[in-house]
C-alpha cells in the first residue's frame, strides 16, 4: 500500500502520465481507490487489536497476532483504554470496514483496479497462437466471407466480446507504450491509449443511468487514421503485456473498416492496386521476378543456374524469395545468397519465378484480407504443383505468412533455421572471420524473433564463424526494437519526429558494435536508410546474415559430387 | 444534382514497362495492365463527394469495348449510381474530335447537370472535355482543383501555372476537367469489386445514341498517328560529388538559381 502510495506520489513514472488528448490523469482515481485500500486495512486491523485487546483485559482466551503486523502494533497502541472504549473501536471498525467494503465492491466496475476481476477471463481467453491474426469474423469460413456485410471493426460494437474485455482488464501500467516503437518515434500511436480511449468510451456511451447512444464510428471520432496505420505489427505491446491484452487483432480489425470503407491512404492504394495487377507492390512485370538469379555480379561465387519448379524439376524444397528480394536491387544480394548457400548445402531446390506472388503478409496486415486471399489461394497452387516437400525462405514475413497464415502448403523454415541446424549436425564450417576488427550486434526481425520465437538459431550460426565479435543490444530478443516495419509499411507516409531505424542504430553503436547483422529484407532496408539519415556510414554497416554466412562458408574446390550434396558442404 | 463522368481506361504508367511494338507506330500491348485514368478517377471521386452533400445520381461512362467493363466495375464498387459502355465497331479510331462527338450524343439522351472529365488521359491529348463543351454549348473549365456549390451556380478554383489559382463562377450545366489532387480517391478493395460483379452495365451503340456515323472513326478522324517514339536520354544531369552537407549547400543554389525559392 504504501510502496503503491509512494510510487504514485513521489516517483510518478512517466508512463503513468496521460497526455491531454488522451483523457484525464488516472492519479486521483488511483489515490482514491488506495485510500479506500487503506481504510479497509486499518479497520480490519483495529477490529482485530481491539477484539485481542478486550479479550486480554477480560482474561479469556487472546488471539495470536502476527508480530510486527498493523493488529500487532495497534494492540500495543491501545492496550490501555477502557474496556467501553474497545467496545467502541470494535464495532466501529467493524461498520467502517463492511460500509467501506460495500462500497469498494460497488465503486470497483468504475475504476481503475477493476482488471483485478476482469482479468482472470481475459487471460483465461486469451489467444496463445503467435503470428497469427484472428478471422474477420469467427466460425465465418473463408467462402462464405462475402455474404458478411460489414468487413472488421467501424464502430465500438464491431470489437468481439474478448477485445470489449481487454479494454476492461488493461491495468493502465503503461507497459505497451514503454515498448512500442510508433510510440517511442512519435507517431501518433500508443497502444495503451487504443485501451483507453476505447473503456472511456464505453462508459461515455453506456451509462448506468440513460440511454446508450451507440454506433458511432470509431475513426475522426476517437481513433485516428494515422493512429491506426501508424502499427508496424511489431508485437512489442503485446509481448509486454502482463494481462495479455491484444493489440495486433484490433489494429488489424480496424484497418479492415478502414478499408472496407474505401478509407485508405493514397500512398498505399498505388502498391495495392500493383498487387493486385501484378502480385508485387512495385509494379514490376511478373515475367522479371526470377531475373535476380541470372544477375551474377562480377566476383562473387558462381552460382548453378537455380532451377525453376514446374512440377517436373524433381526438387523437393522450393525457395520462397517474395516481393523484395526478388525486385530489390540491393536485397537480390540476399535472393543469391541464399541459393547459394542452399546449393553449398546440398539441397535440391528451385524457385516458382514469374508464377510466384507476393505471400501477401502485410496485405493481410493492413486489413486488405480479400487481395490477400487472392494470393494465397494462387500461391497455394502454384506451390502445390511445384510438387516439394519443404519450404525455405529469407524473408521473415513470407515464413510467418507460409507458416501462419497460409493452409496446406508444406512446412516451411527460415534460412536461419536450416543453417544452424546444419551447424549443430557438423555439416558446416566457416572460415574466420574476414575483418576481426569489427564488432557485429544481430538485430532480431519481429516476425523471426517474437512471433515466431527463433532467437538462439541466429546467435548460434554467428558464434561458430571462428573470431567473431558479437554484442548484444540493450533491446534485444523478445525485447527487439521494430526498424520502421516491412512491406507495405515502406509505402506507407507517417507523421514521426524520427526514423525507427535511427534509434535502432544508435542502440547498436551504444552497444559498441559497428555492424548490425539482421536476417530480413525489411530491417535491411530501414536500417541502412537510418545509417544515412544518420549520417553513420562508414562508421556503421548492416548486412543480412545469409552474406555473412555466404561469405564465410568453407566450400570444397568447385566441383560437387553426388557424394557430398548428400553429406557435408566442406566438412 | 445529375453527374456524368467521362472515364477512360488506360495501360498504368507505374505497372508498366513501356516500349514500342515491332512495326513503331504503337506501344507493344501484350502483358499491359490497365487501370482508370488517374485524373478521371479523381474527376469520380469528385462527383461522389458532391452527390453525397446535394443528393442526386452519378453516371460514369466510356466508350470502348468489353475490356473496358473493368473500370466501370471499379468505379461502381467506388459509389457510382449507373455505369454505361458506349461501344460499336464503328468508333474505332475515331480522334478527340470523334470521341467528342460520341460524348456529346450520348449526354443529349440523358440530362446532366454537371459533366466530369479527367483533365487529360495519361496517353491522349486534354481535348475532349473541350471540344465536347462547345459541341454542346455549354461553358467550359478546365484544371479545376475544387468546386464549390452556391445557389445553382458552381464556384470552381483552377490552378494556375506557378502554383496560384484563380477562383471561376460557372453556370450549370457545365463541363469541367478535373485536376489530380482536387480530393483523395477512396480506395476500392477487391471485395468492393465482387460486390458489384452482377451489376448490370447497359451497353450503347451508334444507332442508340443516334451518332452520325460520318463524323466518327477512322475514317473522319482528321488527326492521325504518324510516329511514336521513346525519346532518347540527353545529358545534362549534373552529378553533386561534394559531402553531405555541400551538395545540400549546392542543391540550394541550384533550384533558387532556377527561381524554384521565394
Amino acid at each position: 500500500m504504501v510502496v503503491a502510495a509512494v510510487r504514485r506520489l513521489v516517483f510518478k513514472p512517466a508512463r503513468y502520465a496521460v497526455p491531454a488528448k488522451y483523457g484525464k490523469s488516472h492519479t486521483p482515481d488511483a489515490v482514491f481507490l488506495l485510500g479506500l485500500i487503506a481504510i479497509l486495512m486499518v479497520a480490519d486491523s483495529m477490529f482485530s487489536a481491539s477484539n485481542a485487546t478486550r479479550h486480554l483485559q477480560q482474561n479469556q482466551p487472546v488471539e495470536t497476532l502476527a508480530v510486527f503486523s498493523l493488529p500487532w502494533m495497534l494492540k500495543a497502541a491501545i492496550g490501555a483504554m477502557p474496556l467501553a472504549t474497545l467496545w467502541a473501536l470494535n464495532v466501529g471498525a467493524y461498520l467502517v470496514h463492511e460500509l467501506t467494503f460495500y462500497f469498494l465492491l460497488c465503486y470497483r466496475p468504475f475504476g481503475i483496479q477493476f482488471h483485478v476481476e476482469t482479468s482472470l477471463f481475459s487471460v483465461y481467453f486469451a489467444k496463445l497462437e503467435r503470428g497469427t491474426l484472428k478471422p474477420v469474423r469467427w466460425g465465418v469460413p473463408d467462402e462464405s466471407l462475402d455474404q458478411v456485410k460489414s468487413f472488421g471493426v467501424k464502430t465500438f460494437e464491431d470489437f468481439t466480446w474478448k477485445h470489449m474485455l481487454d479494454f476492461y482488464s488493461c491495468a493502465d501500467c503503461g507497459r505497451c507504450a514503454d515498448n512500442c516503437p510508433a510510440n517511442a518515434v512519435g507517431r501518433p500511436l500508443s497502444p495503451r491509449f487504443i485501451t483507453i480511449k476505447a473503456r472511456d468510451y464505453a462508459f461515455q456511451h453506456y451509462p448506468v443511468l440513460g440511454k446508450a447512444h451507440n454506433h458511432k464510428p470509431l475513426i475522426g471520432n476517437i481513433y485516428s487514421e494515422d493512429e491506426i496505420w501508424s502499427c508496424t505489427t511489431c508485437g512489442a505491446c503485446e509481448e509486454e503485456c502482463p494481462l495479455l491484452v491484444e493489440y495486433i487483432d484490433k489494429i488489424v480489425d480496424l484497418r479492415r473498416g478502414m478499408i472496407d470503407d474505401g478509407n485508405v491512404p493514397q500512398s498505399l492504394q498505388k502498391p495495392l492496386k500493383a498487387l493486385e495487377s501484378r502480385g508485387n507492390p512495385y509494379g514490376k512485370m511478373e515475367k522479371k521476378r526470377g531475373d535476380w538469379a541470372k544477375a551474377i555480379p562480377p566476383g562473387s561465387q558462381p552460382t548453378n543456374a537455380v532451377k525453376l519448379l514446374d512440377g517436373k524439376s524433381g526438387a523437393d524444397t522450393l525457395y520462397f524469395v517474395d516481393s523484395i528480394t526478388s525486385y530489390d536491387d540491393r536485397m537480390q544480394a540476399i535472393g543469391r545468397a541464399t541459393a547459394r548457400i542452399l546449393e553449398c548445402l546440398g539441397k535440391n531446390f528451385g524457385i516458382l519465378g514469374a508464377t510466384e506472388k507476393d505471400s501477401g503478409h502485410e496485405v493481410r496486415r493492413f486489413g486488405e484480407e480479400m487481395l490477400f486471399m487472392a494470393l494465397r489461394d494462387h500461391n497455394t497452387e502454384v506451390i502445390k504443383a511445384a510438387g516439394v516437400q519443404r519450404i525455405v525462405t529469407a524473408d521473415p514475413h513470407a515464413y510467418n505468412a507460409l507458416k501462419h497464415d497460409y493452409k496446406d502448403v508444406p512446412p516451411v523454415e527460415h534460412i536461419v533455421q536450416v543453417v544452424a541446424r546444419e551447424v549443430r549436425d557438423g555439416n558446416v564450417r566457416f572460415n574466420p572471420v574476414e575483418d576481426k576488427d569489427r564488432v557485429y550486434a544481430y538485430h532480431d526481425p519481429c516476425y523471426l524473433g517474437r512471433h515466431n520465437q527463433v532467437y538462439d538459431d541466429p546467435r548460434d550460426v554467428l558464434d561458430s564463424i571462428p573470431g567473431l565479435t558479437r554484442v548484444e543490444m540493450q533491446r534485444s530478443r523478445d525485447r527487439s526494437f521494430c526498424c520502421g516495419g516491412g512491406g507495405l509499411m515502406l509505402f506507407y507516409e507517417p507523421k514521426e519526429d524520427q526514423r525507427m531505424g535511427m534509434l535502432r542504430v544508435r542502440m547498436a553503436a551504444e552497444a559498441g558494435a559497428n555492424v548490425i547483422v539482421t536476417a530480413c529484407p525489411f530491417c535491411m532496408v530501414n536500417i541502412e536508410d537510418a545509417i544515412k539519415v544518420a549520417g553513420m556510414e562508414g562508421k556503421m554497416s548492416v548486412m543480412d546474415l545469409t552474406e555473412l554466412v555466404d561469405r564465410h562458408l568453407v566450400r570444397e574446390g568447385t566441383e560437387k559430387t553426388e557424394k557430398l550434396e548428400a553429406a557435408t558442404c566442406g566438412g | 444534382m445529375e453527374i456524368l463522368v467521362c472515364a477512360r481506361r488506360v495501360p498504368d504508367t507505374s505497372e508498366n514497362e513501356i516500349s514500342l511494338n515491332a512495326a513503331g507506330n504503337d506501344i507493344e500491348r501484350d502483358e499491359l495492365v490497365y487501370s482508370v485514368n488517374e485524373a478521371d478517377n479523381y474527376a469520380v471521386e469528385e462527383a461522389l463527394q458532391i452527390r453525397d452533400r446535394v443528393g442526386g445520381n452519378v453516371t460514369v461512362a466510356t466508350i470502348g469495348g468489353e475490356d473496358d467493363e473493368e473500370i466501370l466495375r471499379r468505379e461502381l464498387a467506388m459509389g457510382a449510381n449507373q455505369a454505361v459502355l458506349i461501344s460499336d465497331d464503328a468508333f474505332s479510331g475515331s480522334d478527340g474530335k470523334g470521341v467528342a462527338t460520341i460524348l456529346k450524343d450520348f449526354v443529349r439522351k440523358g440530362r446532366y447537370d454537371l459533366i466530369l472529365t479527367g483533365v487529360q488521359a495519361d496517353d491522349g491529348a486534354a481535348q475532349v472535355g473541350g471540344m465536347l463543351a462547345a459541341m454542346l454549348d455549354y461553358p467550359f473549365a478546365s484544371l479545376v482543383n475544387s468546386i464549390a456549390l452556391e445557389d445553382g451556380k458552381l464556384k470552381v478554383s483552377r490552378e494556375i501555372e506557378g502554383g496560384n489559382r484563380e477562383i471561376n463562377e460557372i453556370d450549370l450545366p457545365c463541363v469541367l476537367s478535373i485536376q489530380t489532387g482536387i480530393n483523395e480517391p477512396r480506395y476500392v478493395g477487391m471485395r468492393g469489386i465482387r460486390q458489384v460483379a452482377s451489376a448490370p452495365i447497359p451497353t450503347l451503340g451508334a444507332s442508340d445514341l443516334g451518332v452520325d456515323q460520318g463524323a466518327v472513326g477512322e475514317a473522319a478522324a482528321r488527326v492521325k498517328r504518324v510516329d511514336y517514339f521513346v525519346p532518347a536520354l540527353s545529358k545534362g544531369a549534373e552529378m553533386l560529388d561534394g559531402s553531405r552537407e555541400e551538395n545540400a549547400d549546392k542543391v540550394l543554389e541550384l533550384v533558387a538559381a532556377k527561381g524554384g525559392l521565394k
